[in-house]
């Protein structure tokens, strides 16, 4: 058999685009370790890059990788499913803390979305781009099924989340020092509403309490703009 | 384990019907999230099985959106013409975000 054909057969079978996709994350996390789990060497960032530098090389179609990368992507369902379980496990924290908690997530949810669209709005991106950037700041599988619900690209949207995970994860530092804020329940809870599961990631490394806050803000934003984003859509019309 | 990946998938699964019946605008694992979340509120507790599974599926979070984020080959052409306004919207956007989130907080805590 020759080389080519070998290429023939694997390029039309769903195992290479799964296995693909397996080890190009490995590497980009080995990359993202390596870097000391700085968040601009994003993991996800690496991988994607990876993947699409290869397709592009070998003259693949998304929906032939597709085939194969299905299986993963089929996973983010029950994945949002289980965010229940660690919301529930920061209940405690929710109870005590019930009315900061619950304004500060309604303002930071509302900021996210009206702010990122109104923004590109005045800057002139297309409908179907504002859509997919509105859940921007909502964890990825959430914003990825808000995007497709209401017509905006879910892979523009996933492109977009990781992207702004990575800036949030960046820019929270300085933002909250200028501003002054110590609370590390405070500092955290931002960074959870505005950047998700990469915020809650970098905020686990300062200390526990930040990372719970985080963790906690990243599940009651991605419930709550679920729920408000399609309304606003309407008002919007 | 594999009784956990079940109850995801029937929650999820019960979601998604909820969805399609009521017409909400809502994804359906969101409505199965939800769902999940008010069980455990009503048992009071999280069995322990479903606490480990939900946590080995969330530790690898980040590999689930890779072939979703791969899709932006796809785009290439609107970010193109687009990344301007879509850059300064994700920055300005998350610094206010996190600017007010934690405004907010510190004034109510008070």
């Amino acid at each position: 058999m020759k080389l080519t054909d070998i290429w023939v057969y694997l390029s039309t079978s769903p195992l290479l685009g799964l296995t693909v996709t397996l080890v190009a994350y490995h590497a980009a996390f080995w990359l993202y370790t390596k870097a000391k789990l700085n968040p601009l060497a994003n993991p996800v960032a690496i991988a994607v890059a990876l993947l699409v530098a290869l397709l592009w090389l070998t003259n693949t179609p998304y929906a032939t990788y597709f085939e194969g990368a299905q299986f993963v992507h089929f996973l983010l369902g029950p994945a949002t499913v289980a965010l229940a379980v660690p919301l529930y496990a920061n209940l405690e924290r929710l109870r005590k803390n019930l009315l900061p908690l619950s304004g500060a997530l309604l303002a930071g949810s509302l900021v996210a979305v009206v702010s990122a669209v109104g923004i590109g709005w005045l800057l002139g991106a297309s409908r179907e781009s504002l859509l997919s950037l509105a859940p921007k700041s909502v964890t990825t599988p959430i914003a990825m099924g808000i995007a497709e619900k209401l017509g905006g690209l879910p892979s523009l949207t996933a492109v977009l989340v990781v992207a702004t995970g990575i800036l949030g994860a960046v820019l929270a530092r300085g933002t909250l020092n200028l501003l002054r804020i110590e609370d590390h329940a405070v500092r955290g809870f931002a960074v959870g509403v505005a950047a998700h599961g990469i915020g809650t990631a970098r905020a686990f490394q300062v200390s526990e309490t930040m990372g719970a806050f985080a963790g906690l803000a990243m599940g009651l934003n991605g419930l709550l703009t679920a729920f408000l984003f399609p309304l606003l859509v309407r008002l919007w019309g | 384990m594999l009784g956990a990946i079940t109850l995801l998938l029937v929650y999820q699964l019960v979601g998604e019907v909820l969805v399609q019946l009521s017409g909400l605008p809502v994804p359906g694992p969101v409505v199965g999230m939800l769902l999940l979340f008010v069980t455990l509120l009503v048992r009071g507790r999280a069995p322990e099985p479903l606490r480990d599974t939900s946590q080995q599926l969330l530790s690898h979070l980040s590999l689930l959106f890779v072939p979703a984020g791969v899709g932006v080959m796809l785009h290439f052409g609107r970010l193109g013409a687009e990344w301007l306004a879509l850059a300064v919207a994700l920055v300005a956007s998350t610094v206010l975000t996190i600017a007010a989130t934690a405004l907010v907080m510190r004034l109510l805590q008070r």
